[in-house]
């Protein structure tokens, strides 16, 4: 009886301690078909200050497609954070949208799935073709050599926001142009409370893109041309330390923005708290966080000598959101439709303009609309120094892997501790080693 | 099931030949009854339990990349590759599991201990009758009812280091440090976490131990208390050994969720949890879903569950052991 007993509640245990993660699977569909006609799922990433903004503005352009073509777009806008999760899961379950936004820096990675339609020559024909699109646009659209993964839809690109207010205060004549410069202004405008540049030293992402920018400037790739990871290149730890020592050394950067991860540096920055931020497409966040237009200016993002240009001048990674087509979708003709209606120059405008983001088609970036000074900025970059991350499978774990290595970092600096060349590589060389296919 | 049995039993002696058939079927019943009650459940469990847990077996011995995920069946076998990996603990892989570990088992013993004594003294303290008691049961019982995401995104507002209610408290209004302390990186975080834990973990042994509690009679107590006995005495001498079947329970279920929380972190610290607050629920995911690296991952949770089914075996055995004396 009592060995019974105990061979019951081992039962129940044993059912509470199944924790096995597993993955169902998936089906493999090769290019869609059209059991579905009529309707089409659409996943939107978070592009506007909140999911509503985005819903206000995605809906009447959706309403405007149906009334078009008959086919009713179900949209869902996905938080940044659950995005690639939910990209993920929809490929491996089979079950998930019929169009999508990813963010363009995933692109090889998620080619590399075989979940999402590849698009020749014969697909770019039924979206009027790939030559519509601005060349750096392109090169963010997956692996070198195969059919891009997802076409552009809205690009972006870095820049430095300045305060102005803040610069007059401290008698800061215009934005630094080199990160000498930009240390030198720093030291002038970081006391009593007050700080000269943000950063989201928490934010994985943000990370990376600042990270690999300066990786550029001092000649390191991340990835070597064959696709193994590369983080501890003499290059890739003098940029992250540069990065880090913002804050560690230079003392430019407030230790409290080691935790921010949810653009809190925007909110000081409204705040007069802190002078400069390093941003994609700001305007929109500084107007709902109440600053007026002409409070604020923008400027290219420092380079470490010279202008910026291409190579180790670049100053941007190549930013946007692309548009991708699951290859199980059932309404594979509705989907490419839906594309070509995203990608036309009316709703190109319209959509850009909402979210002041630069169109990734040409036509539709020769509109007055995107002539303002601070696009100006975001356009010439994006046009002339701004360079595609490595379109890499491994490309999303490289964000993961060394953002969270730089996110360790910022919490030493923070904390006090020193950082130190070998503390960088030693992190770097960590994430290297975690890499799957290292 | 007793009726039958009664029936038969009181049964007149039928003729020879019909009897002995009737008896068989009765007993085959008898006998085939209680699995056949059990089977809808042994399905349903089968279905959520075993057949994903089997899934994720044959991935541990798979090289399942994203190359692989839309059809895992394809990837190809890594033989004990994934395991080799993650138990090679000089190389980064294992030597973070490893340390996930340890965390994780230090974690555990802190937060199941505190969410015990806690429990337990409420339960205790609120025996007693008086006005209000009702109010505050309830109020202890408010974490546990509460969504978890909603109250761990609660606490990791103000735990928040530049506009955080913690700071505000302790460093603005009370000076005890020097500067702001960080909650949600660095070190601190392991501190952090294991507030939140045990403020969501003890309600669920207030709980348990008060149901505990109302099974011991009153006149135990009175004898005691006419024989001389203390307040701690009573507690030592009485409520302790008549809970023990309680507690047992209590403490290998508290310790399987705690080990297990991923929730928790998850919602404080986000993707990337920092080193001191790296459970290993949340390490496990990382390794899966952040570097797409699901053989692995899935080696480390049958790792994990091999663990837990020792830990868990022991302590049966043991608590068996300990009842078998007391009998």
């Amino acid at each position: 009886m009592r060995i019974r007993r105990v061979a019951a509640i081992g039962a129940v245990t044993l059912s509470l301690v199944l924790t096995s993660a597993a993955c169902g699977g998936g089906s493999s569909g090769s290019e869609g078909s059209n059991e579905q006609p009529k309707t089409l799922t659409y996943w939107a990433s978070n592009q506007g200050a909140n999911l509503e903004v985005d819903k206000k503005v995605l809906q009447p352009e959706l309403d405007k497609f149906e009334k078009e073509t008959g086919i009713k777009v179900k949209l869902e806008v996905v938080p940044w954070s659950d995005l690639l999760n939910r990209i993920l899961t929809a490929t491996t379950s089979g079950q998930g949208p019929d169009v999508l936004n990813i963010g363009n820096t995933w692109s090889a990675s998620l080619q590399a799935t075989g979940a999402l339609l590849p698009w020749d020559a014969k697909n770019f024909e039924a979206i009027g073709g790939k030559d519509r699109f601005v060349t750096s646009a392109l090169g963010s659209t997956g692996a070198q050599g195969q059919d891009p993964a997802a076409v552009p839809l809205y690009s972006m690109a870095y820049a430095l926001y300045y305060n102005k207010k803040m610069f007059a205060d401290a008698g800061i004549e215009k934005p630094p142009a080199t990160w000498d410069e930009m240390v030198e202004v720093g030291k002038k405008l970081s006391k009593d409370g007050k700080w000269a540049l943000g950063a989201e030293g928490s934010n994985l992402a943000n990370i990376i893109h600042q990270v690999f920018v300066l990786g550029q400037q001092h000649g390191a790739d991340f990835f070597t041309p064959d696709g193994k990871a590369d983080f501890t290149s003499d290059g890739a730890v003098a940029a992250v330390k540069q990065y880090v020592d913002f804050m560690a050394k230079d003392k430019i950067i407030a230790p409290g923005n080691a935790e921010y991860a949810q653009n809190q540096s925007l909110s000081d920055f409204a705040k007069d708290k802190t002078a400069m931020v390093l941003w994609q497409t700001a305007s929109a966040t500084f107007k709902s966080q109440g600053m007026k237009d002409d409070e604020w200016g923008v400027a290219p993002a420092p380079v470490q000598s010279g202008t910026p240009g291409q190579g180790t001048n670049t100053n941007s990674m190549v930013a946007g959101i692309n548009l991708a087509v699951f290859k199980n979708t059932k309404n594979i003709d509705g989907a490419k439709k839906f594309v070509n209606f995203m990608t036309s120059d009316e709703e190109q405008k319209i959509l850009n303009g909402a979210y002041g983001s630069i169109p990734p088609v040409k036509s539709a970036q020769d509109d007055p609309a995107f002539n303002s000074p601070a696009l100006a900025v975001l356009r010439d970059t994006l046009a002339t120094s701004a360079t595609a991350l490595p379109q890499v499978p491994d490309e999303s774990q490289f964000e993961t892997l060394v953002g969270t290595a730089v996110k360790e970092l910022f919490a030493d600096a923070a904390a006090g501790r020193a950082v130190t060349t070998e503390s960088v590589r030693a992190k770097l060389d960590k994430a290297q080693q975690q890499m799957p296919n290292s | 099931m007793t009726t039958t049995a009664v029936k038969e039993r009181t049964a007149p002696k039928q003729a020879p030949g019909a009897a002995p058939r009737k008896r068989r079927s009765g007993r085959l019943r008898r006998v085939s009854l209680p699995y056949l009650l059990l089977l809808p459940a042994l399905l349903l469990e089968l279905l959520v339990h075993l057949v994903p847990m089997v899934i994720g077996i044959v991935v541990s011995f798979k090289e399942l990349t994203q190359f692989y995920i839309r059809d895992w069946g394809t990837a190809p076998w890594a033989g004990l590759d994934n395991y080799r990996i993650s138990v090679d603990f000089d190389a980064p892989v294992g030597e973070a599991l490893l340390k996930s570990f340890f965390t994780t088992c230090l974690f555990t013993v802190l937060s199941v201990g505190l969410c015990w004594l806690l429990g337990a003294a409420a339960a205790i303290y609120l025996q007693e009758s008086f006005r209000g008691r009702g109010l505050l049961r309830a109020i202890f019982l408010v974490p546990y009812a509460l969504p978890v995401y909603a109250a761990v995104i609660t606490w990791a507002f103000m735990f928040q280091r530049d506009n955080g209610l913690v700071n505000h408290v302790i460093h603005d209004q009370l000076g005890l440090t020097d500067s702001p302390p960080f909650w949600l990186i660095g070190d601190n975080s392991f501190f952090t976490l294991l507030v939140v834990s045990v403020w969501k973990g003890w309600p669920f042994a207030f709980l348990i131990i008060m149901a505990g509690l109302q099974n011991i009679p009153r006149e135990m107590y009175e004898a005691a208390a006419l024989d001389g006995a203390g307040v701690w005495q009573q507690i030592r001498r009485i409520t302790m050994p008549s809970l023990r079947p309680v507690n047992q329970v209590l403490v290998l279920v508290l310790f399987l969720w705690t080990f297990n929380d991923f929730n928790t972190p998850f919602v404080l610290f986000g993707r990337a949890a920092p080193e001191a607050a790296d459970l290993i629920s949340l390490h496990i995911y990382q390794s899966s879903f952040q570097t797409w690296n699901f053989g692995t991952g899935s080696a480390m949770s049958v790792l994990l569950l091999l663990f837990l089914l020792l830990v868990t075996g022991v302590y049966l055995v043991l608590t068996s052991r300990g009842r078998k004396a007391d009998a």
